[in-house]
């Protein structure tokens, strides 16, 4: 079913996508976090991604677990139900509310310490699955709202707030990502929404498990001189691997994509993704060469971003489990309970 | 010599062979081949933590009065595993008989004079008329049961006859074995005088009855219920339960045209995860449930306390088993009672059901997903692996195809439409159950669930009034289930007892059995079998009515006992715990021993005197 609140005085200067809706139908209540927080700049960027994506906003399934990024999903398309499960176990709820309504578009918020620490296992097995949704890392190398402790992503020589320097080795999230098999992986930058927003597009059009991996830096524990994931750590070090651009299944495709180095992936709904090849040897669809890549520039100190690959299987969870074509929770109770008579019938085989 | 009379209808036999031998479908042979004669039978596996090698038992009680409790004497063992020899011969009564493979002499030590040796060369047989290795070790086992079809009266054609449908796909299986049967079978009637005191008549005490494991019914229960997400993580003794759901659906769930599913079953990572995917299908607008034992409603807790306070619908079957820790994985138990209705940290009270046999795990696991739904809050289904694993003859399952989920207060688009605003929380009806709206349904419906301290329109607080008001309306909620539970089966002697006996679960039959034997003596008792919680008035006024209640559970610290105290205004004085935690299935001399003391002590003040 559609149902488009109607706009309330519409600016008649105001840009209105599709479905006839402004930027602002797609934001949710105030935020709460820091002036200056990155994952604020990450759900900017999402609220226009769904914008131009002409979401209906209602279809939307906001899920996260604990921390400040998980708290995001209420400042985003207020309209959508949302979710704010457990710390580290948002992919389980994800699983299972698409396991009962496939046809919604999923959105999951997380942190690092939320996705790598606690959760990490949760991540890998969602990733496993190839559930069916957009699943955002805000990665800032601290567990913000416990106050600044080190992430299992913080680098080996990170300085903390308080002074401690890092020691243990980081986890590289779409390291893991492409090592266990995930079908869309990316990174970008929370300040970077010229990149972002195209990902977060792509991300949204995929079929199967949409990993994007942002880093979001914490302005209150982690933005200053020692640590790799402030703004100005993060702007200098950032190296573009290939650049994105996402086109919707019903826009043209302007010439504009037509020439030079440029790698187009048709996804699932027809919709088409455009690599710009900034590497002269990057391929996104190859899985081994993008470990590689990623490894190498790592290697250089710089950190890697863009969408990094991307395979439009088209197989996700309910294809693995072979479900039927709809919602589960749309199978009318007829469908499900085999009756009186084949319970008799059954029971003959119970001696 | 001791003596075991004429025992018609009426003994016990223990099988001790090796765990992986095959030995399992030759014991269930029995048990069915019994079942068909219309005898009242009951069968307990007494098997290891062990997929192959170790000692493992089958006991078979006959009993035509209709007690189905497990019973700890035996009057014959078939000892077919020397690992096991010395316990297996040390436990048979006196007067009794000890079948064995005599291919190897029996160690002298291990010989007993009074009981009766019937010693049979199984392997040696095997090893003349079989050929391959495996088949040699399958056939002994069917060669005892031909023994015993001898030894016992057992009925020849019925067993011939379950072999034959057995095996109506592999005709050269039929073959073997019947060679094996009328093997075992010829040389007890040459060797012995058969049949033996203990022996069997046809009854007609079976003909409205099937057998079933709890665990089957439990899954019929699921499917007939209408759930279509199942989340699990192996465990014994629960993962039959998931084993069921699985060919339940594919045999009455899959998509006649396109060959697909009507059902989603996710093995988990591990149980947290089967706790969140239970949760999340629930808040989507599916019946979801997860089948494990006390190790992993351990891990869950966190997630049920989320449920709990964000209320979403979701059904937890705990299959109990020994705790605390890993236990022993493979023995029955009733120790997670409390874990079970308090499950989670902070103020959390949940809903559960106490099945006592396969018949009500199918009833009830049904009932648990409509008070899921209906009081939006986990459910807990409750049976042990003695329900679950066993094979339990029960009154045939019966299904109302009148019967439509109960949904509880979930608003249609149309629904929501019509509503001035929507909030989560708000007690409209003054029921305490809130309405609550699934995704993607509506825009106004939308609402943001949270486990943090949230307000009754579903915003984020941290306000204490507005926080206290969410937490005791859920309290009333929840307390207001109790008269919504299954009611409790009570029996009372005429013009009321003095002494009341109240269990759960599967103690009832025990208990049954146990009253009987009291009354004999000329203690009657009345009897309440608790099967739901939180408690209702019923519970209530049975404690207010007697002097003394018995309560008789499975577990070291007397669980129900407590609960019972703490959510009656019972005084506590007036509870007498009967307890048996072994790990056994309870029997009615474990109930006897606990009750008889005390009923004696108030007979006569020098016992009383003699006892302190
Ligand atoms: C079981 C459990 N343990 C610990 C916590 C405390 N906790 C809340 S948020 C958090 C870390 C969040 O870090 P991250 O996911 O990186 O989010 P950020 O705040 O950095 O965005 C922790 C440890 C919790 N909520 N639950
Ligand atoms: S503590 Fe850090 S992560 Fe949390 S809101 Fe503030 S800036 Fe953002
Ligand atoms: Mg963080």
């Amino acid at each position: 079913m559609t149902y488009i609140t109607k706009p309330v005085a519409r600016h008649p200067k105001m840009r209105h996508n599709a479905l006839g809706l402004e930027p602002r139908d797609y934001e949710g209540s105030m935020s709460t976090l820091c002036a200056g927080c990155g994952h604020d700049s990450v759900t900017a960027a999402l609220v226009q991604a769904f914008f131009e994506m002409d979401v209906e906003p209602h279809r939307v399934v906001k899920l996260s677990g604990i921390g400040c990024s998980s708290k995001t999903p209420a400042y985003f398309v207020k309209e959508a139900h949302g979710f704010n499960a457990v710390h580290g176990r948002m992919p389980s709820i994800a699983a299972g509310a698409n396991a009962a309504n496939r046809d919604l578009l999923y959105v999951g918020i997380s942190g690092d310490g939320d996705s790598l620490s606690i959760g990490l296992g949760q991540l890998c097995h969602a990733i496993r699955r190839n559930i069916d949704m957009l699943y955002l890392l805000e990665n800032n190398g601290v567990y913000g709202l416990t106050k600044g402790q080190f992430s299992a992503s913080a680098d080996v020589g990170s300085v903390s707030k308080k002074g401690e320097v890092n020691r243990n080795g980081p986890i590289d999230p779409v390291s893991v990502a492409l090592a266990l098999g995930a079908t869309f992986v990316a990174r970008s930058f929370s300040g970077d929404k010229k990149q972002l927003v195209p990902i977060l597009k792509a991300g949204l059009a995929h079929s199967g498990f949409a990993f994007v991996d942002i880093i979001s830096p914490c302005v209150t524990f982690n933005d200053h001189e020692g640590s790799t994931k402030s703004y100005a750590h993060t702007r200098t070090h950032m190296y573009e691997v290939v650049e994105t651009d996402f086109v919707p299944l019903r826009r043209e495709i302007t010439a504009e994509y037509g020439h030079g180095d440029v790698h187009a992936v048709t996804m699932h709904d027809g919709s088409v993704v455009h690599f710009r090849k900034v590497a002269e040897d990057y391929d996104p669809t190859d899985r081994g060469a993008a470990l590689e890549h990623i490894a190498d520039v790592r290697k250089r100190g710089e950190v890697p971003t863009g969408l990094l690959y991307l395979e439009e299987t088209g197989e996700d969870m309910h294809g693995f489990e072979n479900t039927v074509e709809g919602p589960l929770v749309e199978l009318p109770y007829e469908d499900l309970c085999p009756g009186s008579g084949a319970l008799a019938e059954l029971q003959k085989e119970w001696w | 010599m001791a003596h075991i009379g004429d025992r018609l209808n009426d003994f016990a036999v223990r099988i001790g062979t090796v765990n992986g031998t095959g030995s399992a479908s030759a014991n269930s042979l029995l048990l069915q081949a019994l079942f068909r004669m219309g005898l009242p039978v009951s069968g307990k596996n007494v098997f290891p933590s062990n997929i192959q090698g170790l000692p493992t038992w089958y006991e078979i009680r006959v009993n035509k009065d209709g007690y189905t409790a497990r019973s700890p004497v035996f009057q014959l063992t078939v000892a077919m595993n020397p690992q096991s020899y010395a316990r297996d011969i040390e436990e048979v009564e006196s007067g009794g008989w000890v079948l064995y493979d005599s291919t190897k002499e029996l160690d002298e030590s291990l010989l007993r004079d009074d009981v009766t040796f019937l010693g049979i060369p199984l392997a040696q047989m095997c090893a003349e008329r079989f050929r391959r290795a495996r088949e040699r070790t399958l056939m002994k086992n069917i060669g005892y049961v031909g023994a015993l079809v001898a030894l016992l009266d057992i009925e020849m054609d019925v067993v011939q006859g379950m072999i034959e449908e057995k095996f109506s796909a592999k005709k050269n299986l039929i073959e073997s074995n019947f060679t094996a049967i009328r093997m075992g079978y010829d040389w007890a009637r040459e060797q012995w005088e058969c049949p033996l005191p203990i022996r069997v008549k046809r009854m007609d005490a079976t003909k409205d009855r099937v057998m079933v494991t709890g665990n089957a019914a439990t899954a019929l229960g699921c499917v007939y219920a209408g759930a279509t997400v199942g989340a699990w993580y192996p465990i014994t003794p629960a993962t039959s339960v998931m084993d069921g759901f699985k060919e339940w659906c594919r045999r009455f769930r899959v998509d006649p045209d396109t060959g697909k599913h009507r059902y989603c079953i996710l093995q988990a990572e591990d149980e947290l995860a089967a706790a969140g995917m239970v949760i999340g299908a629930g808040w989507a607008g599916a019946r979801a449930f997860t089948p494990t034992a006390g190790p992993g409603i351990s891990l869950m807790s966190e997630f049920i306390g989320l449920a709990y306070y964000a209320e979403v619908p979701s059904v937890f079957i705990d299959v109990q088993r020994t705790g605390p820790s890993t236990g022993m994985p493979t023995r029955t138990q009733q120790g997670d009672l409390m874990l079970v209705v308090y499950a989670s940290h902070g103020d959390t009270r949940h809903i559960a059901l106490f099945p006592a046999n396969p018949k009500e795990c199918f009833e009830f696991a049904v009932a648990a997903f409509d008070l899921a739904e209906r009081f939006q809050t986990p459910v807990f289904m409750v049976s042990d692996l003695d329900i679950g694993m066993n094979d339990w003859m029960v009154p045939r399952l019966e299904w109302n195809d009148a019967y439509r989920p109960d949904r509880g207060k979930v608003l249609s688009a149309r629904e929501i439409e019509e509503v001035k605003s929507f909030h989560r929380y708000l007690d409209v009806d003054g029921d305490a159950i809130p309405y609550r709206t699934l995704p993607g349904v509506h825009p106004k419906g939308a609402y943001f669930t949270r486990g943090s301290g949230h307000d009754k329109y579903g915003g984020y607080t941290e306000d204490s009034d507005a926080y206290v008001e969410v937490v005791d309306r859920i309290a009333r909620k929840i307390q207001s289930a109790a008269e919504h539970m299954p009611a409790p089966e009570v029996h009372a002697v005429e013009g009321g007892a003095r002494h009341g006996i109240v269990s759960i679960g599967g103690a009832h039959w025990a208990v049954l059995e146990a009253r009987d034997t009291l009354l004999a003596d000329g203690v009657p008792t009345d009897y309440l079998r608790v099967r739901g919680f939180p408690f209702g008035e019923a519970v209530r006024e049975f404690l207010d009515a007697h002097d003394v209640i018995f309560v008789v559970e499975q577990n070291r610290d007397a669980q129900l006992r407590t609960l019972l105290a703490i959510e009656t205004e019972c005084p506590k004085s007036k509870l007498v715990s009967v307890r048996y935690y072994g790990g056994q299935p309870l029997s009615k001399e474990h109930v006897l021993d606990g009750i008889r003391p005390h009923v004696s002590r108030r007979k006569s003040a020098v016992a009383e005197a003699a006892i302190r």
